[in-house]
């Protein structure tokens, strides 16, 4: 007999109040491997207007591949000072921005690799539940065959890849558009 | 390689959807196309472990984090983050915020005309115990207007937010408080469809755990999503 699940809800206007003394948007510190990253971006609702104060967490494995949590049994090492948790807060203007290292290829269902991601969990007011989706980082090989980029409709999976910013090698711009022209795909499992 | 255990989805009627037109800003924020359906992998079915270190010893009490106590009724919220199977969810973070006694967040955009209160923050956090036990001390939330529809009000009402073992199962909710007549007329709670899932939201009088002479207590168990029994076959 299985116990009713609770219902998801809003975390509302006010929730960077509890969200801001635990804000992680610079996972880069000290002693950590990888290529340095900087996302950022808009979050934008179905007017194309920007959602101010939405909270975005992210979760991602490090440089080697590996995920910071008891359930990754892979023989890969852990850094001590690399969580693999982000956490940021859109501005009044929609805009966010995450530093973090681009993580290695994760084993996916079948052994099949999948490519290097970001899970993105998005709450905002407006949003009864939070939406499940991931960013791939651009130009890398094994996007080809990431086994979760391939059930997205072909047309729409530019939503999910970051794109290069020309000024700088290590910028990267990804939007979430949470409804209407170019709906970033959310995923759910 | 190792197969992924992964979690079943929420109980049938469980969750609201995106879209609930008569809460207004879902309109535009709710996704239009369909969700994607894909496989649970590592990447899901891992998540952020908070340690102990990491939570100050009156990070649970919300009555203690200023220079005297803050105003209102004093309360107790306890409860057990469980799975579906009944399973406790240890070690777990929680995080709670919440207006003050007279309905006023610590926002810069809360402008209801409500005072606020410089002995609160309104918000803590926790780790549950090996039971998947929390408990916080705080006190009770003020209704409070938004602009929803004419004379639209939030019954008094404590935000949750769980992480579980993964990322699968995070969890952002509110708590109500039993025998609130603005229940009935709030979208945010009128969203769900099943009449139990919604009393699953609403906490109970505790009075195993009312402490006396200081606090009454009201219970809040918190359900996340389960594991199927066997690791999924590939
Ligand atoms: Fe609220």
């Amino acid at each position: 007999m299985n116990e009713l699940t609770t219902a998801s809800q809003t975390v509302g206007p006010f929730v960077s109040i509890s969200f801001a003394p635990s804000l992680a948007g610079d996972l880069t510190v000290q002693g950590v491997s990888g290529k340095r990253v900087v996302l950022h971006g808009r979050v934008i609702d179905g007017d194309g207007a920007p959602v101010g104060h939405a909270a975005i967490e992210t979760w991602q494995a490090n440089a080697h591949g590996k995920y910071a949590h008891p359930e990754d049994f892979q023989e890969k090492p852990l850094e001590r000072e690399f969580r693999g948790f982000g956490r940021v807060m859109a501005d009044e203007r929609g805009a966010y921005r995450l530093v973090t290292i681009e993580p290695g290829c994760t084993p996916g269902p079948g052994g099949v690799l999948q490519a290097p991601h970001l899970v993105v969990v998005i709450f905002m007011r407006g949003l009864l539940k939070h939406l499940t989706t991931r960013v791939y980082f651009p130009d890398d090989t094994h996007n080809a065959e990431d086994p979760v980029l391939k059930l997205v409709p072909e047309e729409r999976r530019a939503t999910l890849i970051a794109r290069r910013v020309a000024t700088d090698a290590n910028e990267l711009e990804w939007n979430i558009v949470v409804q209407g022209k170019d709906e970033t795909v959310f995923f759910e499992y | 390689m190792h197969d992924v255990h992964s979690y079943r989805k929420p109980s049938p009627g469980s969750q609201p959807d995106y879209l609930y037109p008569p809460y207004k800003s879902t309109v535009k924020r709710a996704p239009v196309q369909p969700l994607v359906l894909v496989p649970q992998t590592l990447s899901e079915i891992t998540g952020p472990v908070f340690g102990r270190n990491e939570i100050a010893p009156l990070d649970h009490d919300l009555t203690r984090q200023h220079q005297s106590a803050p105003l209102g009724e004093r309360m107790i919220v306890n409860g057990r983050v469980l799975d579906d199977g009944g399973c406790p969810v240890a070690n777990t973070l929680v995080e709670i915020w919440q207006s003050n006694a007279a309905g006023r967040y610590r926002h810069a955009d809360d402008n209801h005309d409500a005072p606020l209160d410089p002995n609160f923050t309104g918000c803590g956090r926790t780790l549950t115990d090996d039971a998947g036990r929390y408990r916080f001390v705080t006190i009770k939330p003020g209704a409070y207007p938004w602009r929803n529809h004419h004379n639209a009000w939030r019954p008094p009402h404590i935000h949750f937010s769980v992480f579980g073992c993964g990322f699968l199962q995070r969890l952002v909710t509110q708590m109500y408080f039993p025998g609130d007549p603005l229940l009935a007329l709030d979208p945010m709670y009128t969203c769900i469809a099943d009449e139990r899932a919604r009393q699953r939201l609403i906490s109970s009088f505790d009075w195993e755990n009312t402490v006396p002479e200081f606090a009454i207590a009201y219970r809040f168990d918190i359900v996340l999503r389960g594991r199927d029994a066997t690791p999924m076959e590939k």
